[in-house]
């Protein structure tokens, strides 16, 4: 795995230094809130509803056990015992002080971890598939590029005070868990008719008030022209993009504006006449890279797992993990463990500390060391052997991190909303759990299959609702919150965004209106196989407008 | 409808209140205003002044009410601030009490 070099360690430790004095001035009033607050945000430390909230980043969702112990460390010592994982990979502490932040910054850096690009118009941490180098489907780990994409932007003078913030994700598989399409950059490993891998590049897309799809803007780029490539976009947007409105400053509004031609255009001419110095990725490079991500030392396995299948038969909680929790790896005799941070009736996201210590113990026992935050506000452990799953299994089981639900609709997607946020106009996290009660993960939850709810407390859509099969938006009226619906969406390799379906809900019909939905796609699928999304994309919005406001007359609120 | 005034306290970010004799962490203690003018004037005079002292930031006026004798904020935002986090009620303000 990728370790700091020693330029990065020195910048950190700059950086919390830094952070430090800016914090004793402040608290001495050296420094106004005005002057103060950049600083505090750029360290990735928000004001919220309570309390502050400190963002650690966790580049690309890939951890070990020590930094998850740490993690955990920070949440008892300075915080209240939990952290919160979110849909960008990262990890919220929503109680720490301000006196305690340059304090739990030293503790992050003394393994490698920081709170840097978490916030402001820079670009972000970069996030990439959970499953990256461990899952079947893929062509080429991803992580390396991201890595390379974190290593470059970082405290880039150029990119440091772009328009907005600017997200970039990378997937290397088929199947895009990382939903690229909905952000400004998107790199999608793929291979030329040489077979010959590079990057299919997607640029423009989005969720907020906005949500916009990526257009693809390239069907091949060669990989040592990636940072050439990524600055060319950048650039084009920093001088092009809008910086009047803040609502309409971000790529996805200048490339919907001027056209995505207009787009192409600009930054192939931009690739193609800016200089090569310092930017060209050598093979040499990415290979020097790489090798913090080579695949650890996978055991030999003759045939199946005897314990693996034996308990599989006798067991049906087993069964059920196995089935929804356990997905295919590229080696054979392993298998990637999805962690549900969802217990039905729980707070999706939320781990307490002694959760992560058990989840660092079995990734050092079992899974050689690696641990993976998914967008989906899961955990993963990717690389574990079959013939260990049980015992990682029962372990799981004794700390409530069971749950055989991912993947279903009792695994939503739910931002912090009002109950932390301060940008919220409504709650988020009742509303999941209130649903995941009704639904359960059991032979009802199985029934429904393949299922994603996804849950926002405001336009921002940190809850991602509009790529969600089924999305759910809080917002306010009148003081009273009310729910709005969407289906249809989808943040996989068949982008698309949810519709809304009409007027809004009270918080005590959203869960029934959710149901009739639900009931509805059971009433109409061809068969068991044909999942949510299927059925939407084969009859439409009509049955289920039907089947939610026949009921409901008149509730338009 | 009266007023009362929040924001939060620099050092931890806690909510706290402007009372009679400086800042409070609960509701109940906040000084009420029946009218309007008397909370911002309380707000441009003593809880500006304290936030230029480093005492609080981000003080705002928020409306309340009184239900069944005890005062409670009449919006959901400001009660949800007034107490704690709903889905966690060994957490906040709640939780002391
Ligand atoms: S979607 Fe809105 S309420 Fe939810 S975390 Fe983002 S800003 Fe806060």
């Amino acid at each position: 795995m990728y370790r700091y070099d020693e330029f990065d360690a020195g910048f950190v430790a700059d950086r919390v230094a830094a952070f430090r004095d800016q914090v004793a001035r402040r608290l001495v009033g050296e420094m106004t809130e005005e002057q103060f607050r950049p600083h505090r945000l750029m360290n990735g430390l928000y004001l919220q509803l309570h309390a502050y909230m400190l963002r650690v980043a966790i580049p690309y969702g890939t951890l070990n056990a020590r930094q998850m112990r740490k993690l955990a460390h920070i949440a008892r010592r300075y915080d209240k015992g939990y952290g919160h994982f979110t849909t960008r990979q990262n990890l919220q502490y929503n109680w720490p002080s301000l006196i305690d932040t340059p304090a739990i910054l030293e503790e992050l850096a003394s393994v490698e971890m920081h709170a840097i690009q978490t916030s402001g118009n820079c670009i972000r941490n970069v996030t990439a598939d959970h499953f990256a180098g461990a899952a079947a489907d893929e062509l080429e780990d991803p992580r390396p590029y991201a890595e390379i994409l974190r290593q470059w932007s970082s405290i880039h003078p150029e990119f440091t005070f772009l328009p907005r913030k600017f997200k970039i994700a990378v997937t290397g598989a088929v199947r895009d868990r990382a939903a690229i399409q909905v952000h400004d950059i998107g790199y999608q490993i793929v291979q030329n008719e040489k077979g010959v891998t590079g990057f299919a590049v997607y640029v423009g897309g989005g969720q907020g008030r906005t949500p916009l799809i990526a257009v693809k803007i390239r069907d091949f780029l060669r990989k040592e022209d990636l940072l050439a490539y990524t600055q060319a976009i950048v650039r084009v947007y920093n001088l092009e993009g809008r910086r009047d409105n803040k609502y309409k400053a971000r790529i996805k509004i200048l490339l919907h504006e001027k056209g995505a031609d207009w787009m192409r255009a600009a930054v192939e001419t931009e690739f193609a006449n800016a200089s090569r110095d310092f930017i060209e990725l050598p093979s040499k490079e990415i290979a020097r890279i790489q090798d913090y991500f080579a695949p650890p030392k996978f055991r030999k396995f003759a045939g199946p797992s005897e314990n693996f299948e034996s308990r599989r038969e006798s067991d049906p909680k087993f069964a059920a993990f196995a089935s929804t929790n356990v997905d295919a790896h590229q080696q054979p005799g392993y298998g990637i463990v999805t962690i549900s941070l969802k217990p039905i009736g729980g707070i999706p996201g939320d781990a307490s500390a002694d959760q992560m210590d058990i989840v660092a113990d079995l990734a050092e026992r079992f899974g050689h060391d690696e641990i993976r935050v998914s967008h989906e506000q899961n955990l993963v452990l990717p690389h574990v052997a079959l013939d260990d799953i049980v015992t990682v299994f029962d372990a799981l089981a004794k700390s409530n991190l069971a749950t055989a639900n991912a993947g279903l609709i009792s695994d939503i997607i739910a931002c912090p909303g009002l109950d932390y946020c301060s940008l919220a106009t409504a709650r988020s996290i009742p509303v999941a759990q209130r649903i995941s009660e009704r639904f359960g993960e059991g032979a009802r939850a199985r029934e429904i299959g393949d299922l994603k709810i996804k849950i926002s407390g405001c336009i921002n859509a940190c809850g991602h609702h509009h790529v969600a099969h089924i999305g759910i938006l809080g917002l306010e009226r009148k003081g009273v919150e009310t729910y709005q619906i969407t289906l249809g969406g989808s943040g996989d390799e068949t982008c698309s965004l949810g519709t809304l379906t009409g007027p809004g809900f009270s918080s005590e019909e959203i869960v029934d209106a959710i149901e009739r939905i639900v009931d509805r796609y059971l009433l109409v699928r061809e068969e068991a196989s044909e999942d949510f999304l299927t059925v939407y994309r084969r009859i439409g919005m009509g049955p289920f407008k039907d089947a939610l406001y026949q009921t409901n007359v008149g509730a338009d609120i | 409808m009266s007023y009362a005034i929040s924001a939060n306290r620099l050092s931890d970010g806690a909510v706290v209140f402007l009372g009679q004799n400086g800042w409070v962490e609960s509701l109940a203690s906040a000084e009420i205003f029946a009218q309007r003018e008397a909370a911002e004037a309380a707000l441009g005079e003593r809880a500006h002044a304290d936030a230029r002292r480093n005492l609080i930031i981000e003080p705002l006026i928020f409306d309340i009410r009184a239900r069944d004798g005890v005062i409670e904020a009449s919006h959901i935002r400001e009660a949800i601030r007034a107490k704690g986090p709903t889905i966690r009620p060994d957490l906040g303000k709640q939780a002391v009490r």
